[in-house]
């Protein structure tokens, strides 16, 4: 337990040192591909899933959040590349 | 779990970092964003490895529907859209975190009838807490934006205490989950009042304060997923939840600064609305008006241009228009540059998304510390839907609502011309007295029309 709090807590500094640095001509590609970075729910979705029988309720909200996982991650950093793909210096 | 995936997540979450370091140049961002999907890959495929899939048709049917809507949506949307399309993915997100929480919930109440330890009870609260909340905040955020609902803020006698006695409730039911996990009803008491929280909270915020809320939401979004992080004991989402958490706040506090007002000024919302009535016994202001021809003249005998874009240039889908002016521009050897407001547009970094979409090269675009001392030595600034972020009472009239926000000197150019529809006011509800400086110049009608009509007398020239 204290060991994951470790991590949210580094993570978060981190994330703070890196971002503070972005150029604000990045900001909008870099909301989109950090939404696609929020999609790592995947991970849990996939887990969630995973269960016999159509009548648990449980494996229903997994693959709900399977999908929209999904959406999350493919969108994201699709959209994420069509818009850096933009950016060029004449 | 074994050690190979454990690794793998590692390897993940390391990808995620790095990539988000290569975010910091404009040369290497998109290898940073290839990278960063590269790490997700790696999760995923080490999740599907370490689960003896015994639903494996499921899966395989969700992520091909979800990767289909998303390469789909992702390669449709519109620019100006974006905004949007960032909103409502919050929102996916948000109930993805939600959905898992509440999966892991009842599969270990109902189906393994087990007693869940009081840190994992607490990490299923917040993530439906946050989940919920960033669901339907996110939705409404999308409403406004998308124009389903009036972006005016939308508030009511006593919103804030309403609020104020839902959160309460809902740590009451909170205490009492933890207490008694087993209550369905518990639960139900907490996903509506988080629900419905989402709502209240951004109905009262108006559009030009979108950038924040979208960058909060984002940020919700992280957190989410790393509360689930703490419910599934996984590593890979508390460290991309953190990022993406550290992310959101970020760009939120830049945001909230380059408006000059707190968070909790933006949160409580229905911002612009009382300063009308403040603002009503002063003089009105007697504008110059220029036409097209003459302002073609005038781009003609420049030798310095800056144009100060804002959302109402994204409203009129004016950025193509724009380009060609550039190029006419640069024909005739006038240096030709972007100024850019943090706070232009619905979403941070929304205008130079728009211009590079229009094929503007990135070192054209200014951000305002920058380009501020340049106003002076410049023959003409061009205003295109922009209102607030000109305004000088930001600068003089310590009685305005935008008293101290800093903003573009576009005043201080020699010559100012201000391409909008009417007269109306700009989000804060306030007259901008640069509209009556002797220097400005009002040219009316639709940014694209206008535009268009300029260039082609330029071209005639």
């Amino acid at each position: 337990m204290i060991i994951l709090i470790y991590i949210l807590v580094l993570a978060s500094f981190l994330g703070f040192e890196l971002i503070a640095k972005v150029p604000p001509t990045l900001h909008t590609p870099l909301m989109s591909g950090s939404n696609a970075i929020s999609g790592i729910t995947i991970v849990g979705a996939l887990l969630a899933c995973n269960e016999m029988g159509y009548t648990n309720l449980s494996k229903w909200l997994g693959m709900v959040a399977l999908v929209l996982a999904t959406i999350n991650v493919v969108g994201g950093y699709t959209v994420t590349d069509r818009m850096l793909k933009m950016f060029k210096k004449k | 779990m074994s050690l190979a995936i454990e690794l793998a997540y590692l390897v993940a979450s390391i990808m995620f970092v790095m990539g988000m370091k290569l975010m910091n140049k404009t040369k290497s961002a998109r290898k940073g964003n290839r990278l960063s999907a590269l790490g997700m890959l790696i999760a995923i495929v080490a999740t599907l490895l370490q689960i003896d899939a015994i639903s494996l048709v499921e899966i395989f049917g969700c992520i091909v529907l979800g990767s289909a809507i998303g390469l789909y949506y992702a390669n449709k949307v519109e620019m100006t859209k974006m905004p949007e399309m960032v909103a409502i993915f919050n929102g996916f997100g948000g109930l993805a975190s939600f959905s898992v929480a509440l999966s892991d919930y009842f599969l270990r109440t109902e189906v393994n009838m087990e007693s869940i330890e009081i840190v994992t009870v607490i990490s299923i609260i917040v993530s439906v807490f946050i989940g919920g909340l960033t669901f339907t905040g996110s939705l409404v955020a999308y409403l406004k934006l998308n124009g389903n609902i009036s972006g005016s803020p939308i508030t009511f006698k006593g919103q804030h205490p309403i609020n104020l006695i839902l959160f309460l409730g809902f740590l009451t039911a909170a205490v009492f989950t933890v207490i008694d996990q087993t209550d369905p009803m518990l639960i139900i008491i907490l996903i509506v009042i988080a629900l419905i929280l989402g709502v209240l909270t951004v109905i009262p915020i108006g559009g030009a304060d979108m950038p924040v809320v979208i960058s909060l939401l984002n940020s919700y979004s992280g957190m989410a997923a790393c509360a689930t992080g703490f419910i599934l004991n996984n590593n890979v989402l508390i460290v991309a939840g953190s990022l993406v958490g550290a992310s959101g706040i970020i760009l939120t506090q830049i945001m909230c600064k380059a408006m000059n007002r707190s968070l909790v000024n933006v949160l409580l919302g229905g911002f612009g609305q009382t300063v009308n009535e403040i603002q009503g016994d002063e003089p009105s202001i007697t504008v110059k008006e220029i036409g097209v021809e003459e302002t073609a003249m005038l781009f003609d005998g420049v030798s310095s241009v800056i144009v100060v874009p804002g959302y109402g240039m994204a409203v009129a889908q004016a950025q193509h228009v724009i380009r060609e002016l550039m190029e006419q521009c640069e024909k005739r050897n006038i240096d030709f540059k972007f100024a850019i407001h943090p706070v232009a547009g619905r979403m941070p970094g929304h205008m130079n998304v728009l211009l590079a979409e229009a094929n503007i090269s990135y070192d054209k675009l200014i951000e305002m510390e920058s380009i501020n001392d340049e106003f002076p030595n410049t023959d003409l600034v061009l205003i295109v839907g922009a209102n607030d972020v000109v305004n000088p009472a930001a600068r003089n009239n310590s009685q305005s609502p935008i008293y101290g926000m800093p903003i573009l000197n576009a005043d201080k150019a020699r010559t100012v011309i201000v391409c909008k529809r009417s007269m109306g006011k700009g989000y804060a509800g306030v007259e901008n007295e640069l509209f009556g400086y002797p220097n400005c110049l009002m040219l009316f009608g639709d940014a694209k029309q206008t535009i268009t009509k300029v260039v082609s007398e330029m071209k005639d020239m």
